[in-house]
C-alpha cells in the first residue's frame, strides 16, 4: 500500500490530510446516515472535523439504509 | 382439544441442551440483550433468542402493530392496533414462558439511550429508519465502548438470500444485510430476506454469547 494513502471501505484512497469531514464531503456521504470507525474505533460525530487522516489509517464509514 | 400444562423450566433446559449442547445452553441462560426496533428484523431477533433459552430480552420500539406488519413481522391479525412492544411481549410468553421480558413503548433518542441499554451484554438494532440506526450505532459506540453491538443495514428488495452475510467492523461491532438494499428506493420487502438478515442477527449473538466470536 502506498505511504500517502488511507484504506477506506477496503479501497487505497489519497485522502492523507483531510479532516473526516472533509473526505465524508468529498464522497458525498449523508452524515445523518453514517458511522466512521478509524483503525477500529469510533470517530464521534462531533470530532469529524478536527479528526485528520494519517498514511495507513484504516477507515471504514458505513452507511445505512432504510428498511427493517 | 385445548392443551393448559406446559412443559417446566427444568423440561425446558433439557431440551435446549440436548439440541444446543451445555455451553450455548448455559452462556445464553445469563445474558440480556437489548431490542431496538421491534419490527421485521427486531421481533424475529426476539423470537429467535427466547425460543433458544436467552435469560432476558429488553424490547424497545414505540410504533403500534399494522396490518401492513403482518406480511412479515411476528405479530397476529388480533393484534393490528397494540404496541409492538405489549403485543410481543404476549406472544414470547406463549413461545418461551420463562424469558424475563422488560418492555418499553417508547422511542430510543441520545437522550433516554442509557435506560434501555445500560444492562444488556448484546445490543441488537433493528431499526427501519437509517437516520435512527445510525444514531443507535454512534451511541452505543461512543458511550459503551465494552458493549457488543449488532445492527443490520439492506435487506429489502428481491435479490439472493445469499447476498445477506454478516461482517464483523470492529472488535465488539457487527453489522448483518447486503449493505445497499434501500426500502426507501422503492425496492420490495419480502419476508424472507428479512427473516434471513434477522437470523444473521440471532446468530451473530448467540455466537458473541457464547464465545465463539474470537
Amino acid at each position: 500500500m502506498n505511504s500517502n494513502q488511507v484504506k477506506i471501505n477496503g479501497e487505497d484512497v489519497a485522502a492523507v490530510g483531510m479532516t473526516v469531514a472533509e473526505y465524508l464531503a468529498s464522497a458525498q456521504y449523508d452524515l445523518r446516515r453514517i458511522a466512521v470507525e478509524r483503525n477500529c474505533e469510533i470517530v464521534p460525530k462531533a470530532k469529524y472535523a478536527e479528526v485528520v487522516l494519517e498514511a495507513g489509517d484504516v477507515v471504514e464509514v458505513v452507511n445505512f439504509v432504510g428498511g427493517g | 382439544m385445548t392443551c393448559d400444562k406446559i412443559p417446566s423450566r427444568e423440561e425446558f433446559r433439557q431440551a435446549l441442551v440436548q439440541k444446543q449442547g451445555e455451553h450455548i445452553t448455559e452462556k445464553l441462560a445469563q445474558a440480556t440483550v437489548a431490542i431496538c426496533g421491534l419490527g421485521g428484523l427486531g421481533s424475529n431477533v426476539a423470537i429467535n433468542l427466547a425460543r433458544a433459552g436467552i435469560k432476558k430480552l429488553v424490547l424497545v420500539d414505540f410504533d403500534t402493530v399494522d396490518v401492513t406488519n403482518l406480511q412479515r413481522q411476528q405479530y397476529k391479525a388480533s393484534q393490528v392496533g397494540m404496541p409492538k412492544a405489549v403485543a410481543l411481549v404476549e406472544n414470547l410468553k406463549e413461545i418461551a414462558p420463562y424469558v424475563e421480558l422488560e418492555a418499553y413503548n417508547e422511542k430510543i433518542t441520545d437522550a433516554n439511550i442509557d435506560k434501555f441499554v445500560a444492562n444488556a451484554d448484546v445490543v441488537c438494532e433493528a431499526f427501519d429508519n437509517p437516520e435512527a440506526k445510525s444514531m443507535l450505532v454512534n451511541e452505543v459506540l461512543e458511550k459503551y465502548p465494552q458493549k457488543y453491538l449488532v445492527a443490520a443495514s439492506g435487506m429489502a428488495g428481491s435479490d439472493s438470500a445469499n447476498s445477506i452475510t454478516t461482517r464483523k467492523i470492529s472488535k465488539r461491532f457487527y453489522l448483518c444485510g447486503d449493505g445497499k438494499s434501500d426500502v426507501s428506493e422503492g425496492l420490495v420487502l419480502l419476508a424472507p430476506r428479512v427473516q434471513i438478515c434477522a437470523a444473521h442477527q440471532a446468530l451473530t449473538i448467540i455466537r458473541i454469547l457464547s464465545g465463539l466470536e474470537v
